[in-house]
């Protein structure tokens, strides 16, 4: 046991020994303790270097709130964590932690000349001194930024771990195990309600843990503890600790994070690592307590220098003595009772120094009584030493004498915050108390009601009896409400608790507090060094420059001065910037506000968010019937939305670009073969499915006959095209209507949605059919000459069977839907089958296609053969804002009717501009230079910047049929520029000269078609 | 996550449905009788309530059916939800 140790007493196992290194130094810690508890029994005090000015910084909180002691802990195996609080890791046999921040080492670290530079990092530093000049910025600022910035380092292995989430639902949710949650989630239990009861600590009691002289109910904390938890064991409810209520969200919506193995030296193989529930719960208790404040006083940040409850806790909790000599300097009472268990310990109290002028009450009398030095209506005006405080300097409020104290500890206590996190979450107003000093929960926005401490109640027995109360009703207010969103109803705010307003009297560590914080922040002089945000190096000064240069709103003294941005997200500094602007500005603390509590409430892991999301499971993938054989077959695949497609089948030998020239001649000369799978496939069905058609569609249903298709465009309600695709028509009653790849979701929403909703007297049926029915283009002058044999009951002669025709009937023995359509601008035909179908009928196309040299083609011979035809693809030579005449596409476009969705739009003004964007060709001068697709299109790349844009490369192919390169286009009034020469410039500066031409390459008659 | 009341099927999780926009914005019977300014206010103009808004849902992870809904945009409350076609109700303040 080492010498700062107490002979007994606390929660560790003196008899479990645990070795653990911190920074590859060895120690010896004990069952039970955390990493912070552990160091301060070794006698380490510094434990990691500041964000800005790498200034030597020590443990100041033993809990959630800490902002200085953040570690890593390298688990071996990719398993690293950075900005871990030293103060919440149960350490464990072999424990590697680490520090973070400094270079080459914690105790000599090269980045402490900041803190010599400290004149040069003001608040608002990076906006002003990295301005000028423009060419240091990315050489120099950014690097220097990037290298010095943020707490920790990322893992750059792949996480290992497994992660957990499940949904849960239950009447009552309780976060928070202290004596208050304890006693809420008890009666919410006794009273039938189903109970998760959670608390981020390993261990359930809160401040009882430290608190070994409490009772409650006449037995002692610890024996009232274990009976309560046994007694929520018998009603089965749900009680997790290490379990963070990190997220409040909608609709009771509660995030828990439960950590599962991080404490364990050997996890099981089938342990995930955490777990994220999911809780809807209808009713919810918060019992969060409360944290500490510090103290803004110069040299506040030195190692030694601890908040005063944390040092009560190390010292009862985790028989911690974490210093010797200690100075208390506080404005409230609480940190006397530190004081009084510390100096039982036999650490000496070298001095209280009380900022108010007169400190009342039993605790203060107890202290006198003990022997401590009482100083009343002092302060301390600053600290000395560099690695370890050494002493304390005190003098008067308002000025006067000082007195140097020697000491190795000093304990802070500036009051108490309730930890209101999950509230304001929860979107609850805050309302100020001016008694406490502090925002407390106000009006309640969901089913939630919060209990003890986090409501600003710290005395033992009106926490529990609050608690009590706040499980009875939240149980009732459960059992009345059958769910959590009311849907016609509406629902009461919840209901206050039983005795009317919040007890009105502060409690005693609160009482006669100085609210205003005057004596540690004086108002005139202020002081140097005197943290406010010891995580992020914000300081007294730099508020007070933030409102020196205008800064009024707390929101932008945050942003300016990054106080309450860093990880902590402010757990220890906000109240004290807030009070700091509200005195500074001689205004009230709620007339300044508070910043908004985001989620979560302490960092979350990537892993536990994701889940199972990730590698292969990722996001779904979607295969196509014919999947298998193009994988066996060599096909390189791409991913096209969700879908994997085959995107060449390159041959031994071959690079992607010989392979595409292949594929295009293959198609261009004799047949290709090509899967078409993921297609979008609507069945629209009814008496009025033409009509329907009419409607959504530009082009003129009526008139189609049966067994004939159409090229259909679907425009939004705004005129600019959403979708395209051939649709058959069936029968009188029936389309077998394609969407693009991936459109068919959006496509059919918005047909339900007009079906639905504007034109409900339709008799109109839809229904996706895209997973249903496998595609097998075939493509080129042999197409008919490949199929025909394999076609059973359709005549697909030239004439029988005319181009944008479709027919029923049988290939390879397989009931089909044979369309002769083209996507290539040769003879083609579209084989649709029942997808379980699907490669049996491709190998037998395949097969059948040999004796006329049929090769399977990919997406990129597609896109090739479709840019050489001009043929548009929506997303890619549309965006959202092209209309149909933008891409000469005004035939589509059905004139003799009344109405179609879209119509009225076309019409507006802004649609008839000559200069709009047109679809054209483009054609490089330099037949080899494929041209950049997204690059802009200009009159004169010599023009000054910025230049005007005339628009943009859509699609860029080298084409094997024209045997040079293609491009379409998006240009302004771009039709009437045709053979005009216009210019691509590039990233490096240079520009392609390339002329504009019809976007029309290959085959401008159509005469291919109809072979 | 909003737990959303489909008047179909009854609180279902937010995850099965898709918001689709503000309610009771009717397409008008003939949109060639519009002036420009009527359509584009009809296309583009849409209130941003703080508090009561009627809006649409489809319930397209369930039903499939569009319906509209009466949510508190401060507290995320729904106070209503009715089928497409229904009039908006009345909702006491
Ligand atoms: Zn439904």
């Amino acid at each position: 046991m080492t010498p700062f140790r107490t002979p007994a007493g606390g929660r560790i196992d003196r008899g479990k020994p645990i070795r653990f290194t911190f920074d590859g130094m060895a120690y010896t810690g004990q069952a039970g303790d955390t990493l912070a508890s552990a160091l301060l029994a070794n006698g380490v005090h510094l434990v990691g270097r500041s964000f800005k000015y790498h200034r030597p910084r020590g443990i100041v909180a033993a809990g959630a709130e800490e902002p200085n002691a953040l570690v890593t802990v390298d688990r071996g195996g990719g398993r690293e964590v950075p900005n871990l609080r030293a103060t919440q890791v149960e350490i464990y046999e072999g424990l590697t932690a680490i520090s973070q921040n400094r270079w080459p080492s914690l105790k000599r670290d090269l980045g402490a000349v900041n803190d010599l530079l400290s004149p040069l990092f003001p608040a608002g530093f990076y906006y002003k001194t990295f301005k000028w000049p423009r060419s240091f910025w990315a050489k120099v600022y950014e690097p220097a930024i990037r290298r010095s910035a943020g707490l920790g380092r990322a893992p750059k292995a792949p996480d290992p771990d497994r992660y957990a989430q499940l949904y849960a639902h239950c009447d009552v949710l309780v976060i928070g195990g202290g004596p208050t949650g304890i006693a809420a989630a008890l009666a919410a239990a006794e009273a039938g309600a189903r109970v998760i009861l959670c608390d981020e600590q390993p261990e359930f009691g809160g401040s009882l843990l430290h608190d070994p002289g409490a009772t409650i109910d006449g037995k002692a904390a610890t024996e009232w503890i274990a009976e309560s938890l046994a007694a929520l064991g018998r009603r089965d409810a749900v009680v997790l600790p290490r379990t963070t209520g990190f997220g409040y969200f909608a609709h009771n919506f509660v995030g828990l994070a439960e950590r599962i193995t991080d404490h364990l030296a050997a996890p099981g193989a089938r342990q995930p690592r955490e777990r994220l529930w999911q809780v809807r719960a209808k009713e919810v208790v918060l019992a969060a307590g409360a944290i500490e404040r510090p103290l803004a006083f110069p040299q506040n940040d030195r190692p030694g220098i601890m908040l005063a409850e944390a040092a009560r806790t190390y010292l009862n909790r985790y028989g911690v003595r974490p210093g010797t000599r200690a100075v208390v300097i506080t404005d409230g009472d609480s940190a006397y009772r530190a004081a009084l268990d510390l100096a039982a310990a036999g650490i000496a109290i070298a001095a209280i120094a009380d900022t108010r002028a007169a400190p009342p009450g039993p605790l203060v009398d107890a202290a006198r009584a003990a022997g401590i030095v009482v100083h009343p209506a002092t302060t301390i005006i600053g600290t000395e030493g560099r690695r370890r405080v050494h002493s304390a300097r005190l003098a008067p409020v308002g000025g006067g004498p000082e007195d140097h104290v020697s000491c190795d500890l000093i304990l802070m206590s500036g009051g108490w915050t309730p930890a209101v996190h999950l509230f304001s979450q929860s979107r609850g107003k805050l309302r100020y108390d001016e008694a406490l000093g502090a925002f407390v929960p106000g009006t309640s926005a969901q089913r939630e009601r919060s209990a003890g401490g986090c409501r600003g109640t710290y005395e033992l027995d009106a926490c529990i009896g609050e608690g009590h109360a706040a499980g009875r009703e939240a149980a009732a207010a459960a059992r009345r409400s059958p769910a959590v969103s009311a849907t016609v109803s509406g629902d009461a705010p919840a209901a206050p608790l039983p005795g009317g307003e919040r007890s009105s009297q502060p409690g005693d560590a609160e009482r006669g507090r100085d609210v205003a914080g005057e004596g540690a922040l004086p108002r005139r002089k202020i002081p140097k060094r005197a943290f406010v945000d010891f995580q992020n190096d914000v300081t007294v000064k730099d508020l007070a420059l933030a409102l020196r240069e205008g800064f009024r709103s707390i929101e932008h003294v945050k942003r300016y001065t990054t106080t309450g941005m860093a990880t902590d997200q402010g757990k220890t500094s906000n109240m004290t910037a807030l009070e700091f602007v509200a005195t500074s500005l001689g205004k009230a603390v709620p007339a300044v506000g508070t910043t908004t509590f985001r989620q979560p409430y302490t960092p979350v892991t990537f892993g536990v968010i994701a889940g199972a999301a990730r590698g292969d499971l990722f996001e779904p993938v979607r295969r196509t019937p014919i999947h298998s054989w193009a994988a066996e077959n060599g096909a390189v695949f791409e991913d096209v939305g969700l879908w994997k497609r085959a995107w060449y089948f390159p041959k031994a030998g071959e690079d992607m670009h010989e392979a595409v020239a292949r594929e295009c001649r293959a198609v261009r000369e004799g047949a290709g073969i090509f899967d078409a799978s993921t297609l979008g496939k609507i069945e629209v069905v009814g008496p009025d499915a033409a009509e329907f058609m009419n409607r959504l569609y530009t082009n003129a249903w009526t008139k189609l006959e049966p067994g004939r298709c159409r090229y259909g465009l679907m425009l939004t309600e705004a005129g600019f095209i959403m979708d395209d695709g051939v649709v058959g028509r069936l029968a009188p009653d029936r389309f077998h209507v394609t969407t693009t790849t991936g459109g068919a979701p959006r496509v059919l929403h918005h047909m339900e949605d007009y079906l639905q909703t504007e034109f409900p007297d339709l008799k109109v049926w839809l229904t996706s059919t895209t997973e249903q029915w496998a595609v097998i283009a075939v493509q080129g002058p042999k197409a008919r000459d490949v199929i025909v044999s394999l076609v059973d009951g359709i005549d697909i002669a030239r004439d029988a069977m005319p181009h944008m025709s479709v027919r029923l009937g049988k290939v390879a023995g397989v009931p089909a839907r044979l369309f002769r359509v083209s996507f290539t601008g040769e003879l083609g035909f579209e084989i649709n089958v029942p997808a379980r179908h699907g490669r049996a009928v491709w190998e037998a196309v395949h097969a059948a296609g040999q004796a006329h040299g049929i090769a399977p083609y990919g997406t990129e011979t597609m896109h090739v053969l479709r840019a050489e035809k001009g043929y548009i693809i929506v997303g890619q030579e549309s965006d959202g804002t092209v209309i149909p005449a933008d891409l000469g596409l005004d035939g589509m476009i059905g004139k003799t009717k009344p109405d179609f969705v879209g119509k009225r739009s076309l019409a507006r003004p802004d649609m008839q501009l000559a200069d709009r964007k047109q679809l054209v060709g483009l054609l490089a001068t330099d037949p080899k230079v494929t041209l950049e697709e997204g690059a802009q299109v200009v009159e004169d790349p010599n023009a000054p910047v910025p230049m005007r844009m005339l628009g943009h490369v859509t699609s860029s192919y080298a084409s094997a049929a024209l045997g040079r390169s293609i491009a379409l286009a998006l240009v302004s009034g771009g039709r009437a520029r045709k053979g005009m020469k216009l210019f691509v410039p590039a990233l490096d500066g240079t520009a392609q000269e390339a002329t504009v031409t019809d976007p029309v390459f290959y085959d401008p008659e159509g005469k291919r078609l109809d072979g | 996550m909003l737990i959303v009341p489909c008047p179909h099927c009854g609180d279902r999780p937010e995850i099965e449905f898709r918001y689709a926009g503000p309610a009771h914005i009717e397409r008008a019977q003939r949109p060639a009788e519009l002036s420009d300014e009527d359509w584009a206010s009809y296309l583009y103009l849409r209130d941003n309530p703080k508090g009561l808004h009627f809006e649409r849902w489809r319930h397209i992870h369930g039903c499939g059916r569009f319906f509209n809904a009466a949510r508190d945009t401060v507290s995320d409350r729904f106070v209503a939800s009715y089928k497409a076609g229904q009039k908006r109700p009345e909702i006491p303040r």
